[in-house]
């Protein structure tokens, strides 16, 4: 089917639909986008209803300076309108913000997000601290009930932003916002970083996967389990691969001793659509690529290239594909 | 006359703006470093003796000396690494301090270069495989920045900023 | 009426017996070479470095803004030429991040704020109907700084030093940290430079307006765009310290360690954003204001009536001025303050509408049944309505603050700051010009051209810059290099990058326009028929601007000097450079004041604060060393011109 879309033309990463912020999902996004569509309406009128008096004021045949004192009723009038109009934008724009309260309450599902240049770390706190599942870019969410984003940055100040579902709101250092979410419907959201934050703030992407609530309870505890032991001996010279070069020092793959916390947690990377921050496609060919040459993908990044030998590559390549 | 006048004065300064187009040493900015499997010297001495007659040794340069960006990103990697975890800012604990100019194992570039792929006795790891050759100098360079009393080329702030972003966790 | 030749006033008539000061017949007929020696610029390099004469210093301001105008438009192509395709590699990431940086702060920085300054020195003290700004030497010394200030940025962005964190470089990617190098050392010097720069030509003008205006010029006859560049000047003083505060913080941080905005040290990363908006808001009105005053300067001349309701336009004027400083934290809709401050700043953000509305109602007013005159400055007003009208309407959207998240910092912002900025200065600035083009230089800039130059910029703009909207809520954020081809934001992206050929296309034929322009007849003295002063004297003014200073009676002394209805004031020195100083508000002439001639001494002063400022990026040392090396140029700058002949304090005949 993928092929079949293909031909529509190109994809996003992981085959998620294009954003929109007239496409909400989440009552806040339903909400915003109400308030657009009344603040669009009402501010094109204003528009045309202006410029025709403008138009009509220097075509119409030339007449005497208007008087003065009705002229000024007038003008009076007309900015007694506009009061009126602003005022209405702003009850509107209050009502909508009330809608969307963002303190945590106790029984709230909180997950963190914490951002780096330029990827982003999700965490998933449990009931107990060893059910906490920690990923990278790849969101899921359980439809139909709050979820208030704990939003924090270990770096620069970056911004969390999918449109489908609501308003942006920033990742600050030194300071947690929360964010309230319901998203409502099931399926998967493009979002992207919308703070200004170095050289690859173009593709610090990221995808919300929204499912039911069973299997969102499912995914994390699939998420939970230590990474998968190698089944072929690609896979299982692949880890060795892993473990004897560079990458351990920063990514961590529960279960083999590879604890780096200063990238993103490779346990089950083979679960994820996209890499790189929903840059790519999770396949084999983008995956070799971003590890022996990272920097031609996303220049700048903190993934230093690895000049690997070909077979330690495709081996390595196996393994982390067999990481589900 | 005075419009000539004026017009020179102002194309005079564009020149000399415009011709100022070299790129600076301290500016310069690789983000696609292949350097990262550069081969590794092999003719390091840890000591200034030399059997036989002197023969000057072969000066390894430090790629990233002076550069402002690989001091930074050197600050970075020296969190991101723990190096902080024995050696602490500089100043030592566990491991000996960074920032004097006592070296144990030599003070060159090449010397600090070789200290951390090799590692040494009474605690200090080996890092070869672990960082790649690039990042090394990188860390290297910042090293030698920590040095108080030393002229660097880029301005101190890499050594004074940590930011600490999360509780417990400095940033990076 | 056909213009009529206009180098003197008209021959003397009796005027009114109820002020005396006015009886033309009474003093001996002005000296005009005399005016000339005292008041005109030697000739050669040493007049060209030393002169004080407003009108150069202002035609300066103004080329080097149009100079800087041309290089963010160079940047705003190479971004539109990165953009129009998806994952370009035009660019890479750290050369877009520079040019986008500095066409922001060029555009922002070194274009929009000197060159309202530089028309408001050309223009007010012709305006208000005296021969210089209060402080001659002082305005010398303000451009220096500019051009330092320019010269120095580029300098660093061509030594691959050029700033790399944004127009607005927020903390802590503007930080030590991850602001390697002397990039943002440079951005925040610069900053000093210029903010410099425009606190003195704030001084100088206020100064000028209040104290030196013709007699009879009461606060309530001063032209609109002198109102305008007054509240303008008022909201720099009142601005421009928060962002050199900032920024000297900002380079503070980066080179000696403080910590003003680590969290860590009890800093705060909001203190930066805080500081910088508390500008940046205002900054956007010290733009847009003097863009209103040119309107008001404009229309009635094609119009053919004075501008409708005078006083609601001076107090819309400084109502905006004053709201302005209520807004700033609309930038920062998105960091989690608390709802209920918002909420305050979404209200201030509306209302503000309100007093614009109501210049616009009033300018509606005045064309009505009008019937103007078609000429191009006309043409770049009525763009202007369209244009900024919808970008005012954008930007209530963007005051929302629920409605603001889905829309900040998304491409959305872009059009809009663009519809406001654009429409509402540029396309002022350029009906002023093409307006008081004649009068600055003395030739008429061609007609067609003209209209060519205002339909080019009107097409290309919208074309660049509509589609934006979409690409916002498409989900496109601002300041990125590239972006993926699944996201389908290519086709519009292209739209828009043909329209920054189309905008370049509309600024070339400006440019052959004014060079083209050499070839073509002297301009008349009022060719417009215009109501304010600057026309009764030459195109271009001679150096001591009018002959003899005007005596006010109307709001619309332009006209009133073409019926021949204006007094003047006699017995002023010819051999000395005099000036009348007035009182504040109802402009009755006070005393007679000597302005200095031409001196190198504030070049000298510009260079020594230069290198003071400039090593100062380097070393503290050298900072130190410039405020020494400052001392002998303000000895100089001060030196008394030795005992010369005053006529003593004595009220104006």
């Amino acid at each position: 089917m993928i092929g079949a879309l293909a031909l529509l033309g190109p994809v996003l990463p992981g085959g998620v639909p294009t954003p929109s912020a007239l496409r909400p999902a989440a009552p806040q996004a339903a909400g915003l986008e109400s308030l657009w569509w009344f603040m669009l309406w009402t501010c094109t009128a204003v528009f045309l209803v202006v410029l025709a008096v403008l138009a009509y004021a220097m075509l119409r045949p030339r007449t005497e300076e208007p008087p003065a004192r009705r002229a000024a009723e007038i003008i009076t009038a007309a900015a007694a309108v506009s009061v009126v109009i602003l005022f209405a934008f702003l009850i509107a724009t209050m009502a909508t913000s009330r809608k969307n309260p963002n303190e945590p309450r106790p029984t709230d599902r909180i997950v963190q997000i914490i951002g780096h240049q330029w990827w982003w770390e999700v965490h998933y706190p449990g009931a107990r601290p060893d059910e906490l599942v920690i990923s990278a870019n790849e969101i899921h969410l359980p439809a139909g009930r709050d979820v208030v984003l704990d939003l924090t940055s270990a770096d620069v100040i970056h911004s969390f932003w999918a449109p489908n579902l609501h308003g942006k709101r920033d990742l600050i250092p030194g300071r947690h916002n929360f964010f309230r979410l319901r998203p409502e419907n099931v399926g998967t959201y493009r979002g992207q970083c919308a703070e200004f934050c170095g050289y690859q703030h173009a593709h610090m992407g990221f995808i919300v996967f929204v499912e039911s609530p069973d299997k969102f309870e499912e995914y994390l505890a699939s998420q939970r389990k230590p990474a998968a032991e190698p089944v072929s001996a690609d896979a299982s010279r692949g880890r060795q691969v892993f473990l004897t070069n560079p990458c351990v020092t920063c990514h961590t793959i529960r279960g083999t001793g590879a604890s780096g916390t200063n990238a993103p947690d490779l346990t089950h990377l083979a679960s994820r659509r996209t890499i790189a921050a929903a840059t790519v496609d999770n396949t084999a060919g983008h995956l070799g690529g971003w590890i022996a040459d990272s920097q031609g993908v996303k220049p700048g990044n903190h993934m230093p290239p690895h000049l690997v030998s070909s077979e330690d590559l495709l081996a390595l390549v196996a393994y982390l594909r067999s990481l589900s | 006359m005075r419009i000539r006048n004026e017009l020179a004065l102002l194309a005079a300064a564009a020149v000399l703006a415009a011709s100022t187009t070299a790129a600076c040493r301290r500016n310069a900015r690789q983000l696609r470093d292949r350097a990262s499997s550069a081969s590794i010297p092999q003719s390091i001495a840890v000591s200034e003796l030399q059997g036989g007659p002197y023969t000057p040794p072969v000066t390894v340069q430090n790629p990233y000396e002076g550069n402002a960006y690989g001091i930074s990103e050197g600050q970075r990697l020296y969190e991101w690494y723990n190096c902080g975890g024995c050696h602490f800012r500089g100043g030592g604990g566990i491991g000996p301090p960074l920032m004097d100019r006592d070296w144990i194992y030599g003070g060159q570039p090449v010397n600090i270069f070789a200290s951390i792929i090799e590692g040494r006795p009474n605690g200090m790891p080996s890092w070869r495989g672990r960082i790649p050759t690039n990042q090394v100098w990188q860390i290297v360079a910042y090293v030698e920045s920590l040095d108080a009393d030393r002229r660097i080329a880029a301005p101190p702030g890499a050594r004074e900023e940590h930011l600490q972003a999360r509780e417990g966790r400095p940033s990076r | 009426m056909s213009p009529r030749e206009r180098t003197q006033p008209a021959d003397p008539r009796p005027a009114p017996p109820e002020s005396p000061a006015s009886r033309r017949p009474a003093g001996p007929p002005p000296d005009l070479g005399a005016l000339e020696r005292s008041w005109g610029t030697p000739r050669g390099l040493w007049g060209s470095l030393a002169t004080v004469d407003h009108k150069r210093i202002g035609k300066r301001y103004i080329a080097t803004a149009l100079v800087f105008f041309a290089l963010g438009g160079i940047e705003a192509f190479l971004i539109r030429l990165q953009l129009s395709r998806p994952e370009s590699t035009l660019l890479n990431p750290d050369l877009y991040n520079q040019i986008f940086t500095m066409h922001g702060t060029t555009m922002m920085f070194l274009f929009a704020v000197p060159v309202m300054e530089g028309i408001g020195i050309y223009f007010v003290p012709l305006l208000v109907g005296t021969r210089n700004v209060a402080f001659p030497k002082l305005n010398a010394f303000g451009y220096w700084m500019y051009l330092f200030g320019g010269l120095f940025l580029y300098g660093g962005f061509a030594l691959n030093a050029g700033p790399d964190a944004g127009w607005f470089a927020y903390t802590p990617l503007s930080g030590p940290q991850y602001s390697p190098g002397h990039r943002l050392d440079i951005w925040s010097q610069m900053i000093t430079f210029t903010e410099l720069s425009a606190l003195i030509v704030a001084i100088e003008l206020i100064v000028t307006i209040f104290k030196q205006r013709a007699p009879g010029m009461s606060l309530q006859r001063i032209p609109l765009f002198v109102w305008a560049m007054l509240v303008t000047m008022c909201m720099i003083i009142l601005a421009m310290p928060a962002v050199m505060l900032g920024s000297g913080m900002l380079l503070l941080d980066r080179s000696t360690g403080t910590q003003f905005f680590n969290p860590s040290e009890d800093g705060d990363h909001l203190l930066w954003q805080h500081l910088f908006w508390f500008f940046g808001h205002p900054e956007v009105y010290i733009i847009f204001i003097p863009g209103l005053g040119m309107i008001s300067a404009v229309i009635p001349a094609f119009a053919r009536r004075k501008v409708f309701g005078y006083p609601a336009m001076v107090l819309s004027l400084i109502t905006t001025a004053f709201m302005g400083f209520g807004l700033w934290v609309h930038h920062m809709f998105a960091v989690g303050l608390p709802p209920l401050g918002n909420s305050f700043f979404t209200a201030a953000s509306m209302i503000i509408a309100l007093p614009t509305g109501v210049q616009i109602f009033c300018w509606i007013a005045t064309l009505w049944g009008s019937r103007p005159r078609f000429e191009p400055p006309f043409a770049f007003i009525v763009s202007f309505f369209v244009v900024f009208i919808l970008g005012g309407m954008t930007g209530l959207m963007l005051g929302s603050t629920s409605l603001d998240l889905q829309l900040h910092d998304t491409f959305f912002v872009v059009a809009h700051l663009h519809y406001v900025l654009i429409g509402g200065a540029v396309f002022p600035l350029f009906g002023a010009l093409h307006y008081w083009f004649p009068k600055m230089t003395g030739r008429t800039l061609d007609r067609a051209m003209g209209f060519w130059t205002a339909a080019l910029l009107f097409v290309g703009f919208n074309l660049t810059f509509f589609p934006m909207h979409l690409l916002g809520l498409r989900g496109m954020p601002r300041r990125v290099y590239t972006y993926l081809p699944g996201t389908g934001w290519g086709p519009l992206n292209a739209l828009a990058s043909v329209g920054a050929v189309i905008i370049a296309a509309s600024v070339l034929v400006f440019l052959a326009n004014a060079i083209g322009s050499r070839k073509r007849a002297a301009a008349a003295a009022d060719p417009w028929e215009a109501e304010t002063l600057e026309w009764t004297t030459a195109s271009p003014p001679p150096s001591y601007n009018y002959a003899r200073i005007p005596v006010v009676t109307s709001r619309t002394p332009g006209w009133d000097v073409a019926k021949g209805d204006v007094g003047e004031v006699v017995n002023m020195r010819d051999d000395l450079r005099e000036v009348l100083v007035c009182r504040p508000l109802d402009g009755e002439p006070e005393h007679r004041e000597q302005l200095p001639g031409p001196s190198l001494w504030p070049l000298a002063l510009a260079i020594t604060v230069t290198i003071s400022f400039i090593g100062s990026v380097f070393s503290p040392l050298w900072f130190v060393v410039g405020l020494i090396l400052c001392v002998p140029p303000i000895v100089g700058w001060y030196w008394p011109e030795g005992a010369r002949e005053r006529p003593g304090l004595e009220k104006a005949a």
